[in-house]
């Protein structure tokens, strides 16, 4: 923060002692670095969780013993997650797996094998992501988590290192993009598309270095797992952290999992803000990111028509229940069986959500539309498991990323829609815009 | 004083680490001399093998964004380049670059091009570049508090074998 921002600042008494307004990434981080801190200063932080991913840890086991490392600061606050290579797919992989397996034991870290899940959804479906913690995960997907009225950003192997060693995370205290959603929520409007809509607005690394906290009379209209789904396209715009308030929907989701004590944290009314965003999900229409980078977003039907021979339902953005659900409810609506030339994938998140789903009779659904279920985890999203696009084929996914050559073929084409587009698609085996899917069935 | 002379390899915007290096590639091998044969093999085929000892990577906004992997940095290092000048840098790219001692130099890259003559020096907090075959020198913001201590000791590697803890610093 310069110092003419600083000067805006409105300071307010509480008890006699002088405060000043704050973010909601401030307070957080004020409370971990045990001092009140402001946007702009570096500061060490004390970190609730660290994660690590194997395609992150091996490296991380590097850096630790290169760094000396004896010991992690807390086993029990130590999770790495193998979701990347789930499962490995030959013997150097599962050596890379192997190296993390023995860490593991050997220093007391909690593991969680092939087909668990992602690493930062099983830390909040085991209710330890909790309001008002920060959480540091080799995977920069990690910002997720913050759907839990939390801090969580994402950091490379030697930082996840001398995480493990000291519990400790060096950051600068960012400056906050105070995003506001308003209006009401449409049929069909997925949170996806909100995200692929502020991805546009933002752009590519309009967050960078900067959190974005949310705000604004519509955000009860969406479930933690639809939060989840936004805060996960904030590192599309690079932001550092993206973080919702708690409310009824984050208290609904920590009830009968919450493990601990938490500490919702509220944004004071005169903090101050690096720039405002405001979005009416009145007037937002569902949304499509183009090849090859997610900010390349248009509305829905400037990309209605195009064939697509792959479908991808699954990862850390669009594998959750919820998800699974709106897309074979419109794959239903579209006609109810997956077009002739398209290969339908479906990856679950985690074992919960493929629980969930074998319970409620999604997965018996997607099963009997021939549809390829793969294990859990990150699956096909970054091609390191699961199945890679043929030549010069169109896969329409529900990931984050459409990069070139992202899912394992250079000479495919990503196209990133909700998962109820990409499920009205499989059925028309071209971009289907899933509010026509409704009206084709009326 | 470190004082890095090279050639400019020129790169575009929104460079992501899949682009350093494709996350296929690495599910196998983390050994960054072996994975180098692939470095930014999406948006350049022949860039590894042209690369050479001391080149420097020039790159417009946002290099290294997506991944926060770091091994898109080992990989660069391993290439032996060993300072990037770029018009801005994604963090997670940034910090995994102080970590391992990769130098980044942020300011206007728009009048470089490839195969430019650059000198690269980081002089205390300072990181500048002289660009000698268009006859101008820039400076980047300073390099502050912690990530200078870290960059200063080569990396986080020697910086945690000497400290074995994390230093508060104060503004």
């Amino acid at each position: 923060m310069d110092l003419a921002q600083r000067d805006e600042r409105i300071d307010f008494e509480i008890g006699g002692c002088r405060m000043s307004a704050r973010t909601i990434s401030e307070k957080i981080l004020s409370a971990k670095a045990g001092r009140e801190v402001h946007a702009g200063e570096i500061v060490v932080c004390d970190v609730d969780h660290v994660l690590g991913t194997d395609a992150s840890s091996p490296m991380a086991i590097d850096y630790f013993e290169k760094m000396g490392g004896e010991r992690l600061f807390d086993p029990s606050r130590v999770l790495f997650a193998f979701d990347h290579y789930s499962p490995a797919a030959n013997a150097k992989t599962e050596a890379l797996h192997e190296r993390v397996r023995v860490f593991a034991k050997r220093y007391g870290a909690e593991l969680c094998d092939v087909g668990e899940g992602i690493s930062f959804q099983l830390l909040a479906e085991r209710g330890s992501a909790l309001p008002g913690s920060l959480i540091v995960g080799a995977d920069s997907h990690t910002v997720t988590a913050g759907a839990l009225n939390l801090f969580a950003t994402g950091v490379g192997s030697s930082d996840l290192a001398a995480a493990m060693i000291t519990g400790k995370i060096w950051l600068r205290v960012p400056e906050t993009i105070k995003v506001t959603l308003t209006g009401t929520r449409t049929a069909f409007l997925s949170a996806k598309d909100v995200a692929l809509a502020l991805v546009k607005l933002i752009g590519p690394e309009g967050a960078n270095y900067q959190t974005l906290e949310f705000h604004g009379s519509a955000l009860g209209a969406f479930s933690l797992e639809e939060r989840m789904v936004i805060c996960n396209l904030g590192v599309e715009m690079d932001a550092k952290a993206a973080i919702f308030p708690c409310d009824g929907a984050t208290n609904e989701y920590l009830a009968g999992r919450k493990v601990g004590l938490d500490a919702p944290v509220t944004a004071d009314i005169h903090a101050v803000y690096a720039s405002d965003v405001s979005l009416d999900l009145s007037r937002l229409s569902p949304r499509v990111s183009l090849p090859h980078a997610p900010d390349n977003v248009v509305p829905i039907e400037q990309a209605t028509g195009t064939p697509v021979q792959m479908v991808f339902l699954g990862t850390c953005t669009g594998g959750r229940a919820r998800d699974f659900h709106e897309a074979l409810d419109a794959l239903d609506r579209a006609g109810g069986a997956v077009a002739e030339g398209v290969q339908l994938v479906v990856t679950p998140a985690s074992r919960e959500v493929e629980e969930q789903l074998r319970a409620d009779g999604t997965l018996a659904a997607f099963e009997a539309l021939g549809a390829t279920i793969t294990t859990t985890g990150c699956g096909a999203c970054c091609g390191t498991s699961g199945v890679i696009p043929g030549d010069g084929m169109n896969v329409l996914s529900t990931a984050n990323r459409n990069f070139k050559a992202r899912m394992g073929n250079a000479t495919a084409s990503i196209y990133l829609a909700s998962p109820a587009a990409c499920g009205a698609s499989a059925a028309t085996g071209r971009i289907t815009d899933p509010r026509a899917a409704r009206r084709t069935s009326r | 004083m470190i004082t890095l002379e090279g050639r400019a390899r020129r790169l575009g915007d929104n460079v992501n680490t899949d682009y350093i290096i494709a996350s296929t590639r690495k599910r196998e091998t983390i050994d960054e001399q072996v994975l180098k044969q692939w470095l930014l093999e999406t948006i350049d085929p022949g860039f590894a093998a042209s690369v050479r000892d001391g080149d420097i990577l020039v790159a417009g906004h946002n290099f290294g964004c997506g991944s926060a992997m770091e091994i898109a940095v080992t990989v660069v290092l391993a290439a032996g380049i060993k300072a990037v000048v770029a018009q801005s840098y994604s963090r997670t790219f940034y910090r995994n670059a102080i970590n391992n001692g990769l130098i980044p130099v942020q300011c206007d890259t728009s009048g470089f091009g490839e195969g430019d003559r650059l000198t690269v020096t980081l002089d205390g907090a300072n990181a500048s570049v002289t660009n000698h075959t268009h006859q101008l020198t820039l400076t980047g913001p300073p390099i502050s508090g912690i990530m200078l201590e870290i960059l200063a000791h080569g990396g986080l590697v020697p910086y945690m074998r000497e400290h074995h803890t994390l230093a508060p610093t104060h503004p």
